[in-house]
């Protein structure tokens, strides 16, 4: 299945029978049961179904974050279902970053360090890591806290920081489970806010949500039941800023 | 609302927006950033960290200290070997016993002046020999009176032991053979008599007899049984005996020792035959009769001594080699907590990019750091202990680098071999279930 909107040139993201199989107890569980999806550069895509229904699965195949039961995934027309952990290792070095439900900051290091942590994997000097990653603390509106903690930073600051981490090697696709799972309303649009302004500059993200009020926000919304893709369809997104502006007033997020 | 999001659609945001442009390859952390985090992950748990190096702290601070007690040891026993003299026979005699029956009063001496002095002339690879008496006698100078040991020993005595004369000169043969009543003071005799003046040339009276103090001897320390070898007054054979220590015993020819000194390059085990063989015929021992002496190679005793010294440093280094595969198992113990702990940081890592590799190079290098820090800490107390060992039994210590270096890269291997186990779980994790982990 092709996307309409899909742009000339090689795809970023398309997947033939993906599959997925878990050991569960005797036998096997199909998290995932052939999932064939194109994904253009520069997409928003929301990944929606109920609880189980293997959307996370996806996500993470698509994140290299593991390897499929069966079936072919090609990133930017390079077949990498069958790598091994290094190679997906160096792909989600270069290619991909990731935004958690629950952050995944390291506690002990400041912001500046949490968002410092992938150049390091890919041999950056510490002086050029510095510049770059207070350059997207700030890029995220963060630059006045680059040396608070996790714990010194509320919720939404927090996604900040893991925001500015996946984008700071300069990511063609970013993922992201749940990212507004554990954050207020207003939190939340502000994220997703900051996912379109995002997306606007080039990078495509595929976005996890069971909230509807959340997928709203998505160009295109891939529906997921039992491992499967059951809905595949493009809309035109909300507008996320505008959402902010018209909730009623409420007090500003901590200083 | 934040400044970014009202530019959406300028590209601020743009992954290289107004920066350097990312390297090409790829790498990891340089040594000392790594060793830097490494420092840092130990530093948040800062009593687990110290109470883990314990064990390698106290194996490396025991190899140190034993390794400079016993080297410190060791320097002492050859000292003492080299203040007895170099190629050293000693007899003295043994029980006197014909059958199962002692012999009773009047039966020879077992060993006697003309033995020594038989030996010397008889024996080529004797170059010196000389008979010993020893008794314990008040000395008195002016004032001062001092208890100590005299013994009369024939002139080559000093030749024999190698002794220095340190002010004055030796007895002479023709001393000696006339009776004369000179004597040669110890180090420690001399200072405790003449604390301000040259006894050289000064009366003493030994034993209510007068001599004359015409050397002394230089300082030898302690023997092996920590007895004090400068405690002594030395005399002529014959003055003792018929001055000093008769008592109805005055033309007694029986010695307490002999003292010999084989000729240089000579080979001792045959030097030894031949004056067990003489003695043997002197005292007329029938070929089934056992030694009426005890005959002893001075340098075989320290050769003993020094291999007692050797297993004792055996047995002190499987105790170290013990604690520090306790330590080793404390550091594989508590790295496998930490990797458990940190088992969401691990996925982490591995999402944001790090390889296995990177993941094991990361807990293997804190490993080591812990272990060395165990370590180099243990290096520090072990010197520290030595010195205080060393200060309270009054032995010499001598630190031996190259056993501290040794304990050092020991403890950095017990570090590699210990945190691999661990490094390789954590390097294996699977980055979703990692990530997942709670
Ligand atoms: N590591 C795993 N081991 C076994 N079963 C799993 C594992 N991960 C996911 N599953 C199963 O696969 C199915 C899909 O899971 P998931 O992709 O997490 O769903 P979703 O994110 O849509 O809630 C579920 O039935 C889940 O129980
Ligand atoms: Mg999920």
């Amino acid at each position: 299945m092709r996307d309409a909107d899909a742009a000339p040139g090689p795809l970023l993201v398309e997947t033939e029978g993906l599959t997925k199989h878990y050991a569960a107890g005797e036998g096997t569980v199909a998290a995932l049961a052939g999932v064939d999806v194109a994904i253009p550069p520069g997409a928003f895509v929301a990944a929606m179904g109920p609880s189980g229904s293997g959307k996370s699965t996806f996500l993470n195949l698509i994140g290299c974050l593991d390897r499929p039961t069966g079936g072919s995934y090609r990133l930017m027309g390079e077949e990498v279902a069958r790598l091994s952990p290094d190679r997906l290792a160096e792909i989600r070095s270069r290619r991909l970053g990731f935004v958690f439900q629950s952050f995944n900051l390291l506690p002990r290091a400041d912001a500046l360090a949490n968002v410092e942590l992938p150049m390091i994997y890919r041999g950056v000097r510490r002086r050029q890591r510095r510049e770059r990653a207070a350059a997207m603390l700030a890029a995220v509106g963060l630059g006045e806290r680059l040396h608070h903690r996790p714990n010194q930073l509320s919720g939404g600051q927090q996604q900040r920081v893991a925001i500015a981490r996946a984008l700071v090697n300069g990511p063609d696709l970013l993922l992201a489970d749940e990212p507004t799972g554990a954050l207020d309303t207003r939190t939340g649009l502000e994220i997703m806010a900051l996912f379109q302004a995002l997306n606007r500059s080039g990078v495509a993200i595929l976005m996890v949500t069971h909230d509807a009020e959340v997928a709203r926000f998505a160009a295109r919304v891939l529906r997921f039941r039992d491992g499967r893709l059951v809905g595949d369809r493009a809309q035109v997104p909300a507008d996320a800023a505008a959402a902010l502006a018209a909730l009623p007033a409420a007090p500003a997020e901590a200083a | 609302m934040s400044p970014p999001l009202r530019e959406a659609g300028t590209r601020p945001l743009a992954p290289a927006a107004g920066l350097p442009p990312l390297p090409a390859g790829r790498g990891g952390m340089d040594l000392a950033e790594a060793l830097a985090s490494a420092l840092s992950a130990l530093a948040a748990n800062t009593l687990r960290a110290v109470l883990t190096a314990l064990g390698i702290f106290i194996g490396v601070a025991a190899v140190i200290a034993t390794v400079a007690v016993g080297a410190g040891a060791r320097q002492q026993v050859m000292q003492q070997i080299e203040s007895l003299g170099a190629n050293l026979l000693v007899i003295w005699p043994g029980t006197v016993r014909q059958g199962a029956v002692r012999l009773g009063a009047g039966a020879r001496p077992s060993l006697t002046w003309d033995d020594a002095q038989g030996v010397v002339e008889e024996v080529p690879s004797i170059v010196a020999a000389s008979a010993n008496i020893r008794q314990g006698l008040q000395v008195i100078a002016g004032n001062q009176n001092w208890a100590t040991t005299i013994q009369g020993a024939d002139p080559d005595v000093f030749v024999v032991h190698d002794w220095v004369i340190e002010e004055g000169r030796p007895f002479t043969a023709e001393e000696a053979r006339a009776g004369r009543k000179v004597a040669v003071l110890g180090a420690t005799v001399a200072e405790m008599l003449f604390p301000y003046e040259n006894p050289v040339g000064a009366r003493i009276r030994i034993a209510a007899t007068p001599f004359e103090v015409i050397g002394v001897l230089g300082r030898k320390g302690q023997n092996a049984q920590g007895m004090d070898q400068d405690d002594v007054v030395m005399i002529p054979f014959w003055t003792a005996r018929r001055s000093v220590m008769g008592a109805g015993r005055v033309w007694s020819r029986s010695v307490n020792f002999v003292s010999l000194k084989v000729a240089e390059g000579e080979d001792m085990r045959a030097a030894e035959e031949e004056v067990r063989a003489l003695i043997r015929q002197r005292h007329r021992l029938a070929p089934n009769e056992p030694d009426d002496f005890n005959l002893r190679n001075m340098s075989d005793v320290a050769a003993t001594r020094d291999a007692s010294s050797r297993t004792l440093s055996m047995l002190l280094a499987s105790v170290a080699a013990v604690s520090l595969l306790v330590g080793g198992i404390g550091v594989m113990n508590i790295m496998l907590v930490s990797v458990t702990e940190r088992t969401r940081e691990i996925g982490l890592r591995l999402a944001v990019g790090a390889r296995r590799r990177d993941i094991l190079a990361q807990f293997l290098i804190e490993a080591v750091v812990l272990a060395l820090l165990g370590g180099a800490a243990g290096v520090v107390a072990g010197i520290g202990l030595s010195h205080l060992l060393g200060a309270a039994a009054g032995w010499p210590v001598l630190i031996q680098w190259d056993a501290v270096a040794l304990a050092v890269a020991v403890s950095a291997l017990t570090g590699l071999f210990f945190g691999f186990w661990p490094a390789r779980r954590a390097a294996r994790l699977d980055p979703i279930a990692a990530l997942r982990h709670d």
